[in-house]
């Protein structure tokens, strides 16, 4: 059974959607955090793809595409001791009361 | 013992090659779809790092040879309505191929 | 600069949780002096400029100069660098491939989402779909028709699944009757979707 990253020739009759949507700020700067800490050697691509390929299955499918690319990077950050979930909690919530 | 930095380079352009068929619990690159079956030796692309070590924070040491690969469509899927001359072009590194 | 960076993004709607911790994932980034606001802009900026209009020069200079195509497909990174594009050596190795008349080239990657973003820019949506990706294998001839392409039956379709440290460029044929046109005429005849081969290039 492949993992649910490997979509090569899976049943698929789903029309392929070609809408296409400008990506949103938030979009292009989790790309460009990636590519910047990629830069100073705190992440790889290859430990992103791993960390994408472990979501589950569920969320592999549903989340959109840089919604992905943010819980690897939770899932990084944390595995590797630079941030902890407690912090990005905290974070999160006190910009959410700022208005975000 | 002293690790070798790279693993020389086994086949030759035309080889004949099988994908092996495995699916180790880490990252790994080679989709489950072309693992079993014969193609030949397109291309040596170059030698790189290992990504099922730097997936998992390893140096990718030794690099392996990766190879353009050239499988015929109509061997990978049975229903395959195309020209039969169709192919699929995969990269592939050499840990995962065998003489066919 | 942190408080700057939070003020762009105050909106009408409240953003969604998860694009909520991509900010705060990034605010804290900076709080611990891992990167900063501007060194991300600057990242965003670069990326926002590649667009495929870089391919698509490419593409019309190969099309006027055999020359230039020979050493495109030979040696991307250095016919590249002929034209002022300079592909760093920590990103992928990019590769030409060129569609004949016997031969139409197409690309996809099964496995995540590689595409040659050094000259295209960042993929549309379609390219990191799971349709896409399962199907442009398995009926790559019924994929490029759902984008309005018919690939001649004694046409030889190659596909590329970019797996490993290869990215691929398709150089799409040159349309019939642009002889005497110029390079940037040419230019706006390739499209992106035809640097990536679901479809031709443009009839001028």
């Amino acid at each position: 059974m492949p993992g649910v990253h490997d979509r090569g020739g899976w049943p698929d009759d789903t029309p392929i959607d070609l809408t296409e949507h400008e990506y949103s700020d938030w979009e292009r700067r989790v790309d460009a955090v990636h590519q910047v800490l990629g830069a100073q050697g705190i992440r790889t691509t290859d430990e992103m793809r791993r960390a994408i390929e472990s979501l589950p299955p569920d969320q592999y499918e549903s989340l959109s595409y840089y919604e992905k690319w943010t819980a690897a990077l939770e899932i990084l950050l944390i595995e590797k001791g630079v941030l902890t979930a407690q912090e990005i909690d905290a974070k999160a919530a006190q910009l959410r009361e700022q208005g975000l | 013992m002293t690790i070798a930095a790279a693993e020389p380079v086994r086949f030759e352009d035309g080889s004949a090659v099988r994908v092996r068929v495995e699916s180790p619990a880490h990252h790994f690159r080679t989709p489950a779809y072309i693992q079993g079956h014969v193609g030949v030796v397109d291309a040596l692309c170059g030698v790189y790092p290992n990504p099922e070590s730097l997936a998992h924070g390893g140096d990718g040491l030794p690099r392996q040879p990766l190879y353009r690969v050239r499988l015929r469509q109509t061997d990978l899927w049975p229903e395959y309505a195309g020209n039969p001359a169709d192919t699929l072009l995969v990269d592939v590194y050499q840990h995962w191929l065998e003489a066919a | 600069m942190t408080t700057t960076h939070v003020e762009d993004h105050v909106h009408d709607q409240p953003m969604s949780e998860v694009a909520l911790r991509s900010v705060a994932i990034e605010a804290l980034l900076a709080e611990k002096g891992l990167l900063t606001a501007d060194e991300v802009q600057r990242q965003v900026d670069l990326m926002d400029r590649r667009t495929p209009a870089d391919g698509a020069k490419v593409v019309a200079r190969a099309w006027v100069d055999p020359d230039f195509k020979a050493r495109l497909l030979s040696d991307t990174r250095s016919a590249l660098g002929e034209m002022g594009i300079r592909i760093s050596e920590d990103t992928p190795h990019l590769t030409v491939v060129e569609n004949t008349e016997e031969v139409h080239h197409l690309v996809v990657c099964t496995l995540c989402s590689c595409y040659p973003r050094m000259l295209l820019g960042r993929p549309p949506d379609w390219y990191k779909s799971l349709a896409y990706r399962s199907r442009a294998v398995s009926d790559p001839r019924g994929v490029m028709a759902e984008f309005g392409t018919a690939v001649a039956s004694d046409m030889q379709v190659d596909v590329l699944d970019s797996t490993a440290d290869m990215r691929y460029l398709v150089l799409p044929r040159r349309p019939e009757g642009t002889e005497g046109m110029s390079e940037e005429e040419l230019a706006r005849l390739v499209t992106r979707d035809s640097m990536v081969g679901v479809s031709e290039a443009l009839a001028p």
